[in-house]
């Protein structure tokens, strides 16, 4: 029990490694998926370059995000002036339709009103009618997990209006990849469903080479789309994890009256057969053939490979929704979640990854708000043999020798987290072979010599 | 509209300058403007650069927690003994710090960290909410340093206070505070040098050390790549200070030169040419004939062993147009004498922090018709890219998905390569890499008609 304080204290005052990033991080992901957005950071210069340099060097793609630079004197008398010409130079040398801004420690810290100053901005350069939409998002207030769905909550509470019945489904989608984003419009376009998919980076995140370059890539969500959300037959949220004050969902529900169905990411058998389950609730639509062939073709590789996961024992780590979606394969496939973290904190995780993990036969141990070095521990205790989350977790790798099946955001060192595809049933037999590979080229590596200084003795 | 927005930011024209063309001279060294989406990080960013590769030291961030996550053991200083460099520790400062003040945390952390890793040295950086929250990071360190009896020191590296060069400032702060003897101590000069500005990315220094050691030349510390605690505290006996990358370093030099009459030269090893020069002005500047005679004798060798190597590169490299934007000044003099030595001619070149001696060598060097730009952002280097008709560009994380958009070779000139740049060896990397990319067959794919040329190969 003494061992155990000392840690709670411990844990409190340090992070050791990080596991999660700060609030404008996720506003500014959020925003990318709105077509022709710009972002403007309003803070010191860094924080802006850094969250650029960080979703760069994942995605590969030019990420141009502006700043207010706030600098001594912006600090002590206010920022208005410096934010009010970073909106006249994005404008100029972006021309975007819409314009988003977040907030940092800093500017929260200090007191700044952006939305008075914005207000002003906009009847003094006589364009009222421009989207300016902002978000408080200090660095200080929830991690990066929280500031994407809470900029995506804020954008609606500014564009979003009581518009006349449609008959689309709003698909509010949390941070997966773009190759993810496109398998959920694959399959919506199989069962023919009508939809706004909110927010949509899939092309400006992972945009195709093409000449003449342009600084504004095409795609993500319709401004237009945004305004009339509020018009839809229902609201699917791939937001299970979140909570009621930062949902997107929950707020078109209370304001317009929209029915929410709140899902896990669709991974994983049972999760991809609740998305699945509710567009045909929703609708009334039938499952084409081809989707149930790739179901079909989801089970016959899990039966396959059932043996080899039951080897797994993994640390999963990440986002929370991520997590979540991720624990479900494991236990679903019999490897067993032995540390399930998140460096966020969302009261609702432990509860939902709880009865996720009840009938395994060991206690899982799950860890929130955490860092890199009690993940580590507990992996350790835990017997992990196999690790799935972002690539910061190659200090698992490095520290602990577990080898690690990259997934989410961000991933650093190798390419392609952008292009890899893990939703849906095809989507999963993809992750789910990832993961099944993994175990298997550790134990050819080591079976030869682990069984022999296991067994073999001098005659 | 009310306003214009056609062309380009006017508050940017006096960073812009072409060889030949405007006599006017060159802004730099100031606040960038807000909305110019600025390459360029903070303080922080610049302090932290400059003191993460003291590899037994606690890098303790005190502040929100993006701070720490986007730099946790991103660089590719290499130790040769101690790795606790390679993690990032913080404070995690939530709201209720906010209100409260963080420096009960902030104490409790040094102390858990110190216990944990019997650390003689703790660097304590500020950011952007700690100088406007006001803890008092100057009187916590130095109860925690009477506490445990070891080097805590402040790093006063505010994200808003300045740019990044106010952080390699703040970086040198810190490091003569650790390096002042006490009062009672009498330094002994010995004949050692000490090496500023190199931090050992992909072992440079040590490729620089074997040189020296090559030249009778003893290496007492190098700022401070590979450098430990006490090593950094011999500072002062040293005879010579010789500075890599002066932008960062040049403060502490003259400092040094102050308190410790420890003169210094200016040298860089980027190139055979500045490697040679460099190394015969170390042997100059030490005034010793065996040491002079056994540079030439190294240089002959080895220049004639690069040469031969490169000038395969050279033949199929010859005429092509290279655009350099880098983090500092020397780095690019250097770069363009190193192209010259490939056969490239420099069409761009800018830096985000280069002074203004800097850019007047620069200009001496280029050929008329060069665009020299100071703080360069996006916008600007595809414009500029695009009108000289660059085949590479020399950059960092952030532009290299622009290089790659624009169909243009990119080279990695940043803090987290893997493979080395500096020495006679770094000249046959460099040249290798210009040719892996300026000659990949890949742009073949790019220009090739495709689909739009109707015309099937059916072999």
């Amino acid at each position: 029990m003494a061992e155990k304080n000392k840690e709670n204290v411990h844990f409190r005052n340090v992070n050791e490694n990080p596991c999660n990033m700060c609030m404008p991080m996720g506003g500014i992901l959020a925003l990318k998926g709105i077509e022709q957005s710009m972002v403007i950071v309003h803070g010191s210069q860094g924080c802006s370059t850094y969250m650029r340099r960080h979703i760069a060097e994942h995605f590969n793609e030019p990420v141009d995000v502006g700043s207010s630079s706030l600098n001594e004197k912006g600090t002590i008398y206010g920022g208005e002036k410096n934010l009010r010409q970073a909106l006249d130079n994005i404008r100029k040398v972006y021309h975007p339709a819409l314009i988003g801004i977040v907030t940092t420690c800093l500017a929260e810290t200090i007191g700044e009103d952006i939305e008075r100053i914005t207000g002003q901005y906009l009847i003094d350069k006589e364009m009222e009618e421009f989207p300016i939409v902002t978000a408080s998002t200090p660095g200080y207030g929830g991690s990066h997990f929280e500031g994407y769905f809470f900029t995506l909550k804020r954008i609606l509470m500014q564009l979003t209006e009581a518009v006349e019945k449609n008959n689309k489904i709003n698909i509010i989608i949390p941070n997966i990849s773009p190759a993810d984003i496109r398998e959920i419009k694959r399959m919506l376009a199989l069962m023919q469903i009508e939809y706004v998919l909110y927010p949509d980076f899939s092309d400006t995140l992972d945009r195709p080479f093409a000449k003449p370059y342009t600084k504004m890539s095409n795609g993500g969500t319709k401004i237009t789309d945004i305004r009339s959300m509020g018009g839809a037959v229902a609201t699917i949220q791939m937001g299970i994890t979140i909570e009621d004050g930062i949902s997107p969902g929950k707020y078109l529900e209370e304001e317009f009256g929209i029915p929410l169905y709140n899902i896990a990411i669709p991974m994983g058998v049972e999760s991809t057969d609740a998305f699945i389950n509710t567009l045909v609730e929703i609708t009334g639509k039938n499952v084409p053939e081809s989707i149930k062939q790739e179901r079909g073709r989801l089970l016959d590789g899990m039966i396959d490979s059932h043996k080899y996961n039951f080897q797994g024992r993994s640390v999963i780590f990440g986002e929370p929704e991520m997590v979540y979606a991720v624990t479900k394969i494991c236990v679903e496939n019999g490897v067993f979640p032995a540390v399930v973290a998140t460096g966020s904190q969302i009261g609702k995780f432990n509860q939902l990854v709880t009865a996720a993990v009840a009938d395994c036969l060991e206690q899982s141990k799950i860890l929130i708000e955490t860092d890199f070095s009690h993940i580590l521990a507990a992996s350790k205790e835990g017997k992990v043999n196999i690790g799935i989350g972002p690539s910061d977790g190659r200090y698992l790798t490095e520290k602990g020798d577990i080898p690690l099946v990259r997934l989410g955001f961000p991933i650093h060192d190798r390419v392609g987290g952008q292009r890899l595809l893990s939703v849906g049933y095809t989507g999963t037999m993809m992750l789910l072979d990832r993961i099944t590979n993994t175990l298997l080229e550790n134990k050819y590596k080591s079976y030869r010599s682990s069984m022999y200084e296991k067994f073999y003795q001098q005659g | 509209m009310a306003e214009d927005l056609a062309g380009s930011i006017t508050e940017r024209d006096e960073f812009i300058v072409t060889k030949g063309k405007n006599k006017k001279q060159l802004k730099c060294d100031t606040d960038s403007s807000a909305g110019c989406v600025s390459q360029r990080a903070c303080v922080y960013c610049g302090a932290r650069v400059v003191l993460n590769p003291i590899t037994d030291a606690i890098h303790l961030v005190h502040g929100p927690i993006g701070c720490a996550t986007y730099t946790w053991d991103i660089r590719g200083s290499l130790s040769s003994g101690a790795e606790l460099y390679r993690n990032s520790f913080s404070t995690d400062l939530k709201e209720q710090d906010i209100i409260f003040g963080g420096a009960k945390k902030l104490a409790a952390a040094i102390d858990g960290l110190v216990e944990k890793y019997q650390a003689k040295l703790v660097f304590v950086y500020s950011t952007c909410i700690v100088g406007v929250i006001g803890d008092d990071l100057e009187a916590i360190c130095s109860a925690a340093s009477r506490r445990h009896n070891i080097e805590v020191i402040p790093v006063e590296s505010s994200g808003f206070i300045g740019n990044k060069s106010a952080g390699y400032r703040a970086a040198g702060d810190a490091l003569l505070r650790l390096i002042k003897p006490s009062e009672s101590a009498v330094i002994e000069k010995n004949n050692s040098i000490n090496y500023l500005g190199d931090f050992n990315l992909a072992g440079e220094a040590w490729i620089i050390q074997n040189y020296l050691r090559q030249m009778g030349v003893e290496l007492n510390v190098t700022f401070t790549g590979d450098s430990h605690y006490t090593a950094l505290k011999s500072a002062p006996k040293a005879k010579l200070n010789i500075i890599q990358c002066a932008g960062s370093m040049i403060y502490l030099a003259g400092k040094m030169e102050e308190l410790y009459q420890i003169p210094y030269i200016q040298i860089s090893f980027l190139g055979i040419e500045d490697t040679a020069a460099s190394l015969r002005n170390i042997a100059a500047a030490l005034g010793e004939e065996s040491m002079i005679a056994k540079a030439e004798e190294l240089i002959a060798k080895e220049t004639a062993r690069v040469e031969n190597i490169i000038k395969g590169y050279r033949a199929k490299l010859e005429g092509k147009k290279a655009a350099i934007f880098v983090g500092g000044g020397f780095k690019a003099i250097s770069l363009i004498k190193q192209f010259r030595e490939i056969g490239i001619d420099v069409v761009m070149i800018g830096t985000q922090t280069g002074r203004k001696e800097e850019y007047e060598i620069m200009n001496e060097l280029v050929d008329d018709g060069t665009v020299i730009l100071d703080d360069a952002n996006p916008a600007e280097l595809e414009k500029f890219m695009m009108e000289k008709g660059a085949n590479l560009l020399v950059g960092g994380v952030k532009e290299r998905p622009l290089a790659y958009k624009l169909g243009i070779a990119f080279i990695d000139h940043n803090h987290d390569r893997k493979h080395p740049l500096s020495g006679f060896e770094g000249a046959i990397n460099f040249a290798e890499e210009v040719y892996s990319t300026v000659c990949s067959p890949v742009w073949k794919s790019l220009n090739a008609l495709g689909m739009e040329s109707g015309v099937v190969n059916h072999g």
